[in-house]
């Protein structure tokens, strides 16, 4: 029994070292030993090998389907007025331009139909599918059994990653966490002097890096020269609440958000102890004109971090950016867009808050091979003249959506959990009418 | 992942399977399939079978003005729910009309995808009662959901008189099945009802 013990209590020791110092250390001074590179070479050597069994043991097809986000109807992209005017082609033109015919319902039919079969709005708010199988059983969705090695990979797989990477990796977040809230407080006792933020942005930033350690992320950062600057906004597309660690593992922001309870109340309580962050009650968001005016006290005082937004509101998956809100935009400040990409081969970080809860998301970051992404920094945008807020708003999101490679939508992202506004039927409704009462100025 | 039922709905949507395969059915195999992931990510409940709100949740059908009687013709008579099988069954009508399917003889039954059934399913989003009748009143229904508030009452009900004086030939002031086919038969029926598959 004794011995036992102390076998585990030696294990454990030997263990809690090998992280620390191959990969705690290295992180938090932002060096590299290389361990990470050499995981990653194998994984995709490893992952192309399978692509290329499944595509040796699929029947008959040759060509791999093309991925289900490039849609699979045919739509026509003709607006309303060609495409019920070619319904009309047969009938004599009236003089006034305007007429109605029994067979102007099959244009609303055709559209009905299409958008029930495949649609921009609704496929944005669950997993991307992916064209290949990446070994992970989460994302095998119409894959069949194709060999034998390939199933023994995949359990391979399930082994290394649920045994061996994941319980690392919850070490190295758990020691990330509490080396935040730990370090933020002791530097939060600090009286306030330039060494003060000096030593908040690193205790900040070696925390990060941790975390990002925990999670296996892999992030390529480029045009690091438009990285946002003090007193500045930065607004990027949202993904999952590990956006925030991939931006903080570059440089230092001041956050944004609700206060919460629990674990995380307790991380936000300390970090605005080092260095101001703006977290709201949930009384004060729902005034726009406090939250606007909190938002522009910070940005103006030059001094103080640039503050990190994600206008859409919520969580998409990463193939789309739908609406940004105008809110952040009417603040004023420099906007330095930023866009996020992730490989959906390695791991899929998109946070489906309908289906997982934080907790259950966390673990399936960590048990999946790798996060990796590509961050852009774009150059800084401001309101030009004449520009209202919704104008800034759709020029940076199309900016951000071409950098990114990511479709650009308007439709709202609250639509995941709200019903569209009935002014959009309203104006169909409008546009129709004009095509049936035509142009006539005698009324 | 139901793919006994895919294969069920594979042999009922294609005829008899045919023993050798056809590298069409492998099409035909893979829209059932892409069709039912699709039925299955509306399913909210997860209960196998699709509710008005679950069509409604769709924004771009939401905002279209004949949405509501598009989302009823999935439900049959008196029916809360649409299971797979009624959801194909009526998205079968949008099949697009094949070459070879044209010169097929007289049928024992018709597809849902002929020029008729097309026009039946038009025609059906009018008439409201199933009476083979599109009256005056749910010509005016119809034409209301269309236009919103941009039209007068009066103005709607003389376009609504001018549609069915154009269309009635029995003089009964009510538009039947065969007088609707008339009305509109030179209109490219077959390829304005019909979506296509990009595979």
């Amino acid at each position: 029994m004794e011995d036992a013990w102390g076998a585990a209590r030696s294990a454990a020791q030997v263990w809690l070292s090998l992280v620390v110092g191959l990969i705690m250390l290295p992180a938090m001074f932002g060096v590299s030993l290389g361990i990470t590179e050499t995981y990653m070479k194998v994984l995709i050597k490893t992952l192309k090998w399978a692509t290329f069994r499944i595509q040796k043991g699929r029947r008959e097809r040759e060509t791999l389907k093309p991925s289900p986000s490039n849609g699979i109807i045919q739509r026509d992209d003709g607006s309303m007025e060609k495409e019920i005017g070619e319904l009309r082609r047969s009938r004599p033109k009236r003089p006034d331009g305007g007429d109605f015919t029994l067979s102007d319902v099959f244009y609303f039919s055709r559209k009905g139909l299409e958008s029930i079969v495949e649609d921009e709005v609704t496929q944005r708010f669950s997993s991307e599918e992916l064209v290949s199988w990446n070994l992970l059983t989460r994302t095998n969705n119409n894959f069949h059994y194709v060999s034998l090695r390939l199933t023994v990979l995949w359990g391979l797989g399930v082994v290394i990653r649920y045994c061996i990477l994941a319980p690392l990796r919850i070490t190295l977040a758990a020691i990330g966490i509490s080396w935040l809230v730990i370090g933020t407080t002791v530097v939060g006792l600090l009286p306030s002097s330039r060494v003060k933020n000096w030593l908040s942005e690193l205790v900040h930033l070696m925390c990060y890096r941790i975390c990002a350690r925990g999670l296996s992320a892999t992030v390529h950062y480029h045009n690091k020269q438009n990285r946002p600057r003090k007193g500045g906004i930065c607004v990027a597309n949202h993904t999952s609440p590990i956006d925030v660690v991939i931006l903080a593992n570059d440089g230092c922001y001041a956050m944004v958000g609700q206060v919460h309870g629990g674990l995380m109340g307790v991380i936000q309580r300390s970090m605005v102890k080092s260095c101001p962050h703006i977290w709201f009650e949930r009384s004060e968001m729902k005034d726009r004109h406090l939250v606007t005016q909190r938002l522009r006290d910070h940005v103006n005082d030059k001094t103080k971090l640039p503050i990190l937004i994600f206008p859409e509101g919520t969580c998409i998956n990463n193939t789309s950016v739908m609406m940004f809100k105008k809110g952040s935009f009417e603040i004023g400040g420099t906007i330095y867009p930023v866009a996020i990409k992730y490989d959906p081969q390695f791991g899929d970080a998109f946070w489906n808050s309908a289906k997982y809860n934080m907790v259950s998301y966390l673990l399936r970051m960590m048990t999946s091979w790798a996060i990796v992404c590509n961050v852009w920094y774009l150059p800084a945008m401001t309101q030009m003249e004449g520009e209202d807020a919704v104008q800034f708003a759709n020029r940076v999101k199309s900016a951000i959506a071409r950098q990114g490679g990511l479709v650009d939508l308007s439709w709202d992202g609250g639509l995941k959990r709200d019903k569209v506004k009935n002014t959009f039927k309203e104006l169909e409704q409008k546009k129709y009418s004009s095509m049936v009462v035509g142009d006539d100025s005698s009324d | 992942m139901g793919l006994p039922l895919v294969e069920s709905a594979l042999q009922w949507n294609s005829g008899i399977l045919n023993a050798n395969r056809d590298p069409k059915n492998d099409d035909v195999e893979f829209q059932i399939t892409r069709l039912y992931s699709r039925f299955h990510s509306l399913d909210k409940g997860e209960n196998g079978a699709l509710s008005r709100e679950d069509f409604q949740r769709i924004p771009e059908l939401a905002i279209n003005p004949l949405g509501d009687r598009i989302i009823n013709a999935f439900f049959p008579e008196g029916e809360d729910q649409v299971n797979f099988r009624g959801f194909m069954r009526t998205l079968a009508h949008f099949r697009p009309v094949e070459d070879n399917e044209k010169s097929k003889g007289h049928d024992a039954s018709e597809p849902l995808n002929s020029r008729n059934n097309k026009l039946l399913f038009a025609f059906r989003l009018y008439d409201l009662d199933r009476d083979d009748k599109i009256s005056r009143d749910e010509l005016l229904q119809v034409l209301r959901m269309m236009v919103g508030v941009n039209i007068s009452d009066e103005q709607l009900g003389s376009i609504a008189d001018r549609t069915i004086q154009e269309a009635d030939t029995n003089g009964d002031m009510s538009i039947s099945f065969s007088e609707f086919i008339k009305v509109l038969e030179k209109v490219d029926v077959e390829q304005k009802m019909s979506i296509r598959f990009l595979h």
